[in-house]
């Protein structure tokens, strides 16, 4: 009985420290470098089907698929051309108006790791580290938009918060009319939460949310979803909808990991639920403001502190 | 249980659980996967009872927490609950007969799932769909070829 007891208070305590964050996040890093093979051994199955399947493919099909592939390219090659005209365009107005220049992106491509992690959480394991120059705090993106953020890394694989997580936030902008808001994970795989809409905003139904580089974490312009209904919230001053998630959120396939954006460290002291509370009415206020204001927070990754992982990206900065 | 033991069956069978929990499923099979851990831990605390107690499920759990990224001591709790109430009815429990005993492991598997529910309500996380709720059936639906292939790997003599 003893034991049980001593037991399940080592377990609370274990659970209470790991969900403030703090040491044992690290210790949890470290850690996670040991159970590394079980993940590549559970990965291996499909990686072994995924390389049989690609074996059996026939003549014909990989004909087929070719001649696919190089109609897309055709398509996507035509797109680009007219965007480069655009981007040329948007540069000279750009020179015009004085604003600060743009960069441009510079992706890398990361294969995830095909493995079920705990569905509660909204993570993803990247077969990338950071032996292969992965940091902490990279935007990860597919070809449908943002897909979330790096939030710890281990020389051979980095873990993604994906935008569904409940702690994730992301600043936003509608494409439409330009107004801020705030998209907020559900814990669903294939939903967002738009939370604290003011009724008088131009927000409807069907209107694409574009990231708006507010908060400095993600670079703007990256599509995020699309706002469905529209519905009062359960204090009837403002309205919520859910948001269908514009990148595709499932495992197995490749994602982009944009680099040469440098994230801007977040102000920590103007907000008092920056440091990661979850409370309901921390998150409204932090929304609320956001709709006339900058967000100071861009995204909670709760347990993780962000000054430690803003200490290792300039450490690293120098090798860039 | 003087016969000639297979040592390795232990701990090749407790991490072939914690692969079984990682291998990716379709969406649709993955809210039904049995908690595999719990049902090879439950073989063990009956069968071997002088090498895997408490102890043994809480590293367990932890390790469990590592490797599938939940939160550190969730499943450590949820195991020693279930080790601690295994261990209580060992004595009983292991002259079931095997559809008995799965039963017992079909209930303490829903009991774990409250478990979690309550774990996860307390640290304000969010709940799991109702369709995971389906899982302890076929952990105990599977219980019984468990206790067969574990005998018998176990059991097997040597050479």
């Amino acid at each position: 009985m003893l034991r049980l007891l001593a037991f399940l208070i080592l377990a609370t305590a274990l659970m209470v420290l790991d969900y403030r964050g703090g040491w044992l996040r690290m210790a949890r890093t470290q850690a996670e470098v040991a159970v590394q093979p079980l993940w590549w051994l559970a990965a291996l199955p499909s990686k072994v089907g995924v390389g049989l399947r690609e074996e059996a493919v026939t003549r014909t099909q990989l004909a087929r698929d070719n001649e696919r592939l190089r109609n897309a390219l055709l398509v996507i090659a035509a797109r680009n051309a007219r965007m480069r005209t655009a981007a040329a365009e948007n540069e000279r107005l750009r020179g015009l108006l004085g604003s600060a220049e743009r960069g441009r992106l510079d992706v890398q491509l990361a294969s995830i790791l095909d493995i079920d992690l705990d569905p509660t959480r909204q993570r993803l394991l990247l077969d990338a580290g950071s032996n292969g120059g992965v940091q902490v705090g990279q935007a990860v993106i597919d070809a449908g938009g943002l897909m979330g953020q790096v939030i710890a890394t281990t020389p051979s694989t980095a873990s993604v918060l994906l935008l569904t997580d409940p702690d994730h936030a992301v600043p936003v902008a509608v494409a439409r009319s330009g107004i801020r808001l705030v998209v907020y994970g559900s814990g669903r795989s294939d939903a967002l939460h738009l939370a604290d809409v003011p009724l008088s905003a131009d927000v409807r139904r069907g209107d694409q949310l574009l990231t708006s580089g507010l908060g400095g974490r993600f670079p703007p312009g990256f599509a995020v979803g699309t706002v469905g209904p529209l519905r009062p919230d359960d204090s009837r001053a403002f309205l919520e909808a859910d948001v269908v998630p514009a990148a595709q959120l499932d495992r197995g396939r490749d994602v982009l990991l944009l680099r040469g954006y440098k994230p801007v460290p977040a102000v920590q002291d103007s907000s008092p639920c920056v440091q990661g509370e979850v409370g309901r009415g921390c998150e409204a206020q932090g929304a609320e403001s956001s709709a006339t204001q900058p967000v100071s927070a861009t995204a909670k990754p709760l347990p993780n502190p962000p000054l430690p992982s803003q200490g290792r990206e300039t450490s690293t900065e120098p090798r860039r | 249980m003087s016969r000639a033991r297979n040592g390795w069956v232990l701990p090749v069978s407790l991490v072939v659980a914690l692969l079984l929990g990682l291998v990716p499923l379709p969406g649709m099979l993955q809210p039904v996967r049995p908690y595999w851990l719990a049902l090879v831990l439950a073989y063990w605390l009956l069968e071997e009872h002088e090498q895997v107690g408490l102890g043994v499920a809480f590293t367990l759990g932890v390790l469990a927490d590592l490797v599938f990224g939940g939160l550190l001591g969730e499943q450590a709790m949820r195991l020693v609950v279930m080790a601690f109430i295994l261990d209580r009815f060992r004595a009983r429990m292991r002259f079931f007969p095997l559809s008995q005993q799965a039963l017992v492991i079909g209930v303490l598997l829903f009991n774990d799932r409250v478990i979690s529910a309550a774990i996860h309500v307390v640290m304000g996380a969010p709940q799991l769909p109702w369709r995971y709720w389906l899982a302890p059936l076929l952990g105990m639906a599977l219980w019984a070829p468990l206790h067969f292939v574990l005998d018998a790997l176990r059991l097997r003599r040597r050479g």
